[in-house]
């Protein structure tokens, strides 16, 4: 049952008709006794897998499942930014290829994700950070990826109303900047890859919990859930913050902890901001929304916990950060503020991997910067699930690097605050 | 706002005081020439992550500098205790047991 694409003549049409007539933008299936391939968690990364099984490896009878609603975890806790800018080889190619897709992305599923490149600073304050950009950013040239170093001359140039001034306490002194990065609309997203997916054959479920695993002869067979017994012969996990208690229903031990991490967003202002700034040093990063709320984001909670809120002196330092470095901004009222729930590797890189169950595969370990990947992290996925072996592109993010040594060690390398 | 007892120095005070110190009582390889790989890295790196009670170390950085044994609920954030390590490390063995 395919859908009435969004076009000019559509939204023109239904602009007549009070907007009344739009379809159900995904379907609502009871589910089945068994299918191909179950994705577990209706997130942006698991539907996007959803979609590219479909479409790219021609499995049709797949289904979602989803203990809350579609899109209600990470997807739309996060501050929407996306760019490629990592510094090793693996993480550098992982995410660049999300990128791409990104950019064809609302093309693609007929939804508009409104993803819009108005580039990304990651900003220095001491030479040590400086060295480092010149690093990334010569890495990220050799990688194919666009990227240039600023000096704070032209970081203030470009952003008039940062405190680029040598008095300030973290004086800026220069920045790396991919003028391909951007933010995209989280939600739509979400609906967007629902949609297509749907479209597709997909079942998505909602309101369906996994509560165990049938494991025979050291493969799976299927999941008990909420709503009964679902057989399948391969299963993705896409759970985030509840990867491990997944992990543990299969006996798997996963190199995850999961912490809460915050952001909130002010009162709507007239366009201040057009692109995004990042700060490792003072530690916070904002944009501006199309609807002029400024989006703030900073680090995790330093512990572990699944509650999906944080504590009010992470918001205080994020702030901190934030007037550090707009204290134009100091009189903005917030508005609204919210934690998710992120499952942090050792490496602060993800697992995309089989696992020692046949036919149980994991995607995890996005830890604070799984967003930006969605698109790509879906395409390499599917291709795992599909084939029983990794993407050339996510067999270094294998879980046996934990036991080889291999990390691809991210968490200084990419200039991001975590 | 997270509050622990700290049993050195017998007072109870603010998670900011304090830093994360991870999982509590993961025992070491007996003979780390011996283990295989496997083994050695899921004393590096797997961890429980429980959603529910968990054992955790809390370092009082900004006062005695003393490690502190902590069991807390990860969901609800509730405090079931603050020991010092070998006490906890002694309760934690018999509901282990």
């Amino acid at each position: 049952m395919a859908q009435k694409n969004y076009s000019f003549w559509s939204l023109l049409q239904q602009g007549f008709k009070r907007q009344e007539g739009w379809d159900q933008a995904w379907r609502s299936p009871e589910p089945k006794a068994s299918y191909d391939v179950i994705i577990v968690g209706a997130g942006g990364h698991g539907l996007a897998t959803a979609y590219y099984l479909a479409k790219e490896h021609g499995i049709k009878n797949i289904a979602v499942l989803e203990k809350g609603y579609l899109g209600g975890g990470n997807t739309a806790r996060n501050t929407t930014i996306v760019r490629s800018n990592y510094l090793w080889d693996e993480a550098a190619m992982l995410y660049e290829h999300s990128l791409k897709l990104w950019e064809g992305l609302s093309q693609e599923i007929n939804f508009n994700v409104m993803f819009s490149q108005r580039g990304v600073f990651n900003l220095g304050h001491t030479l040590q950070d400086m060295r480092d950009i010149e690093r990334r950013v010569n890495a990220n040239l050799l990688n194919d990826i666009d990227a240039q170093v600023l000096t704070a001359a032209e970081v203030k140039e470009r952003i008039p109303m940062i405190d680029a001034s040598p008095n300030a306490r973290y004086p800026i002194m220069g920045a790396s900047f991919q003028p391909r990065g951007g933010v995209a609309r989280h939600d739509a997203v979400a609906w967007g890859f629902a949609r297509a997916a749907s479209n597709l054959g997909v079942d998505i479920i909602e309101q369906c919990e996994v509560t165990g695993m049938h494991i025979e002869g050291g493969r799976i067979r299927g999941l008990e859930t909420t709503r009964g017994t679902i057989r399948a012969e391969r299963v993705g996990c896409v759970a985030a913050g509840h990867s491990s208690t997944l992990a543990k229903m299969a006996g798997i031990r996963l190199p995850l902890e999961s912490h809460p991490l915050q952001a909130f967003v002010s009162e709507s202002l007239k366009p201040v901001l057009h692109t995004v700034v990042m700060s490792n040093a003072v530690h916070g990063y904002l944009s501006q929304s199309d609807k002029g709320e400024l989006v703030i984001g900073a680090g995790i909670d330093s512990y572990l916990s699944y509650a999906q809120r944080g504590s009010p002196h992470v918001i205080e330092h994020t702030a901190a950060a934030i007037i550090e470095l707009f204290p134009m901004f100091s009189r903005v009222r917030m508005n609204r503020q919210w934690g998710g729930i992120v499952d942090v590797s050792p490496d602060a890189c993800p697992i995309i991997s089989k696992t020692k169950v046949k036919g149980l595969y994991f995607n995890c370990g996005w830890g604070t910067g799984g967003f930006k990947a969605t698109p790509g992290s879906g395409n390499v996925f599917a291709h795992t699930i599909a084939r029983d072996r990794p993407h050339p592109l996510n067999e270094a993010f294998a879980l046996d690097r934990f036991h080889s040594g291999h990390l691809i060690d991210e968490h200084g390398a990419a200039g991001v605050a975590h | 706002m997270l509050k622990f007892h700290c049993p050195h120095c017998n007072e109870v005070r603010e998670e900011e005081e304090f830093s994360y110190a991870g999982e509590a009582f993961i025992a070491r390889p007996a003979a780390p020439d011996a283990c295989r790989d496997d083994e050695w890295g899921d004393y590096l790196f797997m961890r429980k992550n429980s959603k529910g009670w968990h054992w955790e170390q809390w370092l009082h950085a900004a006062a005695c500098r003393k490690v502190v044994a902590v069991k807390r609920h990860t969901f609800t954030h509730e405090i079931g205790g603050c020991w010092t390590l070998a006490e906890g490390k002694r309760i934690y063995l018999e509901e282990q047991a």
